[in-house]
């Protein structure tokens, strides 16, 4: 038995194999970071950080002179989303069911996978992590109320990553919001969707995780998620009503060149 | 070169995909190297040249697993596989057999297998 305790849940091997296909679909589908940086791992539950090759300056051993430096690492953040399924419904999976009631562990799987995008996008300051979208010197790129004005916006964001000598292919990377409001967007009969499409070689991807924009290189060995556990379902306990599970993993993210990211913030919301 | 056996165009592959290209191509070169090695150990009759050509023979090897690893730390489903079919006692076809009957259970770290999701995985 492993640390997630699985043999312990009441549950059958089918239905263990519905509940970890619709986590999978949904995990698949709401995922955005995965589509656009590197993945390193898994390395195993047992890791615990990834080195940066830096150190700093550290006070020497007490009654020593030797010049001391501590190394800096990463350490892995762990993520978990609880979630409770009722015994009543995984039991109709032995049955025969094909439509059972599994909507917690679709909801925890997308509550996990928008965590780990949030972090990859917008940081993680406790888990010493630092996001794509953080704040730069130069003057911020906004999202604004015409939406017709987004492949402009695209087309600047990749003139400024041309500018610094950041190679492509690029991707797009846009929140609901602004992924919505695209795809609603015509422009004298032509969706607005599709001039973005033009602009880019790489994919255009949906990110519900994401505030605003973020158009980024894919040319490789910029940006580095590093997975301990991948996203497991673990066990906690049950009753006679219903099994207590979790979905969990482990990972750091590390922006190797940060520059090879341009942000474009979310339009201001109605005051 | 590795480069030369791509079956499709470059443009369209990735750079994990051309990486691990670059790591399946150096394998299969380590282990053809193993396969030589061992034949021509076999068919010589002077021990100096068997010598030199088993240690250059099993320095192959490490050449082989350390290149393993590292599919394994960028594959899931390799790493799948290998968590449940390396180091195992007993006969290889039973635990086939027991990863067949329940592949939700499978992956011995009990994950998902979600892994990357880049080039449309």
């Amino acid at each position: 038995m492993d640390h997630l305790f699985r043999e312990l849940a009441p549950i059958s091997t089918a239905a263990w194999a519905v509940i970890e296909e619709e986590a999978r679909r949904t995990l698949k589908t709401t995922l955005a970071g995965r589509k656009l940086v590197d993945f390193r791992g898994p390395l195993g539950w047992d890791t615990s950080c990834v080195g940066t090759g830096r150190s700093e300056t550290a006070a020497p051993p007490p009654g020593s002179d030797a010049d001391a430096r501590l190394r800096k690492v990463l350490p892995l953040v762990e993520l978990r989303v609880p979630f409770a399924l009722r015994r009543s419904e995984i039991d109709v999976v032995d049955r025969g069911a094909e439509d059972p009631d599994f909507e917690p562990v679709v909801t925890a799987a997308r509550k996990i996978a928008i965590a780990e995008d949030r972090a990859i996008f917008h940081g993680h300051p406790d888990a010493g992590i630092r996001g794509l979208c953080q704040p730069r010197a130069e003057v911020a790129l906004r999202l604004g109320d015409d939406v017709a004005g987004y492949p402009t916006l695209i087309a600047t964001a990749l003139n400024r990553l041309r500018d610094r000598g950041v190679d492509g292919p690029y991707a797009v990377a846009l929140s609901e919001r602004a992924y919505t409001d695209l795809i609603e967007a015509t422009q004298n009969g032509y969706p607005v969707l599709e001039h973005v499409r033009r602009l880019v070689s790489g994919p255009l991807i949906w990110a519900p995780g994401l505030d605003g924009a973020l158009v980024l290189s894919q040319r490789g060995g910029d940006f580095a998620l590093t997975v301990g556990q991948d996203f497991s379902i673990g066990y906690l306990a049950h009753d006679a009503e219903q099994v207590r599970l979790y979905i969990e993993e482990s990972f750091t993210f590390l922006a190797i060149s940060p520059d090879a990211a341009m942000p474009i913030a979310p339009k201001p919301s109605p005051a | 070169m590795a480069g030369e056996t791509l079956h499709e165009d470059r443009a369209v592959l990735t750079k994990e995909i051309l990486d691990r290209h670059r790591a399946l191509s150096t394998i299969m070169e380590e282990l053809e190297a193993i396969d030589w090695y061992d034949q021509r150990i076999a068919a010589s009759d002077n021990a100096e040249l068997r010598a030199v050509l088993t240690h250059n023979r099993d320095e192959e090897k490490e050449h082989a697993s350390m290149l393993l690893e590292w599919v394994r730390r960028h594959d899931p489903a390799f790493a799948r596989h290998m968590s449940a079919q390396l180091f195992n006692q007993g006969a290889i076809r039973e635990t086939a057999a027991i990863e067949g009957e329940a592949p939700a259970a499978a992956a011995s770290d009990g994950s998902l297998g979600i892994g990357s999701l880049r080039g449309g995985k």
